[in-house]
């Protein structure tokens, strides 16, 4: 694309080349009004959209989260009685804590799997199975979490399930996937995992398909083979996409909704109930927006330090080339 | 890879040249790991849509079946009987392609704006963008309720829309993909003489397209699975959308007739399979394109 379109583009500055060369350079200091001017329409879509449905909102969250509100009667100031609340609540601790095992669980084995994936797809092999493994990894992604959650549930099964299915082929007992607290967190995380590590995967690849083959080559002069070469070569040069695939896999994965909501329903008991889906309940099943907008306060600190956590700690360890 | 095992035989002549040929224990290893990791990945799909083609009577069947050697449609007609589904198809179709476009041009412009035009202020509005990326929808979810509500919007498809549009990542990925492209060309196009925006117009703008089918291609991707926002915006089943029509299948049907509710499912991946199928290289371009500086 990059290298025909300048030549298409050519005539057209030739046709013009004759024009005095003075304008050029007159335009050069009224160029950087235009480009303002031209900066702040072009961004006034996004710009306005961004505050009145995002950062407005989030205004309005920290604020709500200071009140008492049914959305039928007045709002009533309340001090920090809606965080003393929510710290107190056993459900909401359950499902802080819930979420936050399994973001650990969840992306671990995410990043785990996508790199070790990656890494064996993008050695030397036939190009057309590379396609097909690239594609095959892939293809999750382009499915809902609702319908990925119908259908898992069922093969999840404890009875009917396939999954048991084949488990009792190799003569393990019927497991009680979805009506125990560890099992249904098992599949929470296997579904979730199943579904997204073709992301972390796609970046990985592209992260790997950036290391010069050169640097290998000088590796392998000096010696190294096999695995040492990955973990003295594609580690490093690997990290700032480590970095960014973590941090997306984190974010994405403390906002886990769809398939705990779909598959347990948060269930049994408080077992897989997330942080978002307390949020959920308590604004639209229980009516208490105050309460609901203090989670997600206390939500989108977490989220924030973590990531802020991790792009201090990627100062240290993020090799860039 | 190649030069290795040519460095290797010419400082190692004692080896023939024949066992050189021998298999590629390592390709094979690789081969094997990577097929599990595809059937696994393949398997829960197939079977879904093998089952869906079972009669309803026999889609509890073991042992499982992962192809559809006969397949019986019964559940497909049953589906469209139990559930509006071309209603629920025009929804999601209306919603997602209205969102879609919305972010392709807000998000080429903006990403134009932060990536080849100078105005004070860039950077750090560039990072109040990218810091939104990290609020999670649901946080946001109760004020823009309620704001839906105040603009008389509640339980419309707008209601979905709008708040889509203005889009981060989007945001993000065309000013990378504007990076990317040459700087020399915006430096001959205003010795020419062009304005800003007649070189934005006449230069970058065709060069665009490409990244902008990123961005519309992932903007439908996300926003046709899209489960939560519906949940809470959408209260009659007439605006409903496919992923919330089939949640409430699975509800009201319990597990009789799980070939029903699978044949929802596959209908519903078809618009996705479609994409996938044409514009899987765009997505995935665009992906490895937004992470690798």
């Amino acid at each position: 694309m990059s290298t025909t379109t300048p030549r298409r583009n050519r005539p057209k500055q030739a046709a013009k080349a004759p024009k005095p060369a003075t304008t050029a350079t007159a335009h050069t200091a009224s160029g950087r009004h235009s480009q303002r001017w031209l900066a702040w329409i072009f961004l006034a879509p996004t710009i306005l959209g961004m505050g009145l449905f995002t950062l407005v909102p989030i205004a309005a969250s920290v604020v709500l989260a200071f009140f008492r509100w049914d959305i039928i009667s007045a709002p009533t100031f309340v001090g920090f009685d809606n965080f003393a609340e929510v710290v107190q609540d056993p459900t909401v601790r359950v499902s802080f804590l819930n979420t936050i095992a399994f973001v650990v669980v969840a992306v671990a084995l995410q990043l785990g799997l996508a790199l070790a994936l990656a890494v064996m797809v993008q050695e030397k092999m036939p190009a057309w199975l590379r396609t097909f493994f690239r594609s095959a990894f892939f293809f999750p992604l382009i499915l809902s979490a609702a319908s990925v959650s119908i259908f898992m549930r069922y093969l999840f099964n404890e009875q009917f399930g396939v999954v048991n299915w084949f488990l009792s082929l190799a003569g393990i007992p019927a497991v009680p996937w979805l009506t125990t607290p560890g099992g249904s967190a098992a599949v929470v995380i296997l579904v979730y995992v199943w579904q997204n590590f073709g992301f972390s995967f796609l970046l990985f690849i592209g992260g790997l398909a950036s290391i010069p083959v050169e640097t290998y080559e000088a590796a392998s002069l000096d010696g190294a083979t096999g695995w040492r070469k990955h973990i003295y070569v594609t580690l490093p040069l690997l990290s700032p996409t480590t970095l960014l695939a973590s941090v997306m896999a984190i974010i994405s994965a403390l906002q886990v909704f769809d398939q705990p909501y779909v598959l347990t329903r948060g269930g049994p008991g408080d077992s897989t109930r997330t942080a978002v889906m307390v949020i959920f309940e308590s604004a639209f099943q229980r009516l208490e927006f105050g309460e609901a907008s203090a989670i997600g306060v206390i939500l989108t600190l977490i989220i924030m330090a973590i990531t802020a956590a991790q792009f201090r700690l990627s100062k240290r360890f993020v090799f860039y080339q | 890879m190649t030069t290795t095992t040519e460095r290797v035989s010419t400082r190692t002549p004692a080896v023939p040249a024949r066992s050189r040929r021998k298999p590629n224990w390592n390709l094979v290893l690789r081969i094997v790991l990577l097929m599990i990791a595809a059937v696994l990945t393949l398997g829960p799909v197939m079977w879904t849509l093998s089952t869906s083609l079972r009669s309803p009577a026999e889609s509890f069947k073991l042992p499982p079946s992962f192809f559809p050697w006969n397949p019986d449609f019964t559940s497909y007609a049953q589906v469209f009987r139990q559930l509006d589904i071309v209603l629920l198809v025009l929804n999601s179709a209306l919603v997602t392609g209205l969102i879609a476009a919305g972010q392709m041009v807000t998000a080429a412009m903006a990403g134009y704006a932060f990536a080849n035009l100078k105005f004070r202020g860039r950077g750090a509005l560039f990072s109040v963008v990218l810091a939104t990326m990290m609020v999670p929808v649901q946080v946001t979810i109760v004020p823009v309720f309620m704001l839906i509500r105040g603009m008389g919007l509640s339980d419309t498809l707008l209601a979905l829309i709008l708040p889509a549009i203005p889009t981060a990542f989007g945001t993000f990925l065309m000013r990378q993909y504007f990076m990317g492209l040459p700087t020399d060309l915006a430096e001959a196009a205003s010795i020419d003489g062009a304005s800003p925006w007649r070189t934005f117009r006449s230069v970058y703008a065709p060069l665009a397209v490409p990244g902008m089918a990123i961005v519309g291609i992932l903007a439908f991707n996300f926003h046709w699975n899209e489960f939560f926002r519906p949940l809470i915006m959408t209260i009659s089943e007439q605006n409903f959308t496919l992923p919330l029509g089939l949640v409430s299948l699975q509800g009201n049907l319990g597990t009789g007739s799980i070939s029903v509710v699978l044949a929802g499912v596959v209908l519903s991946m078809i618009p996705a399979l479609v994409v996938f199928i044409f514009g899987q290289r765009a997505l995935q371009d665009g992906l490895t394109a937004g992470s690798g500086k």
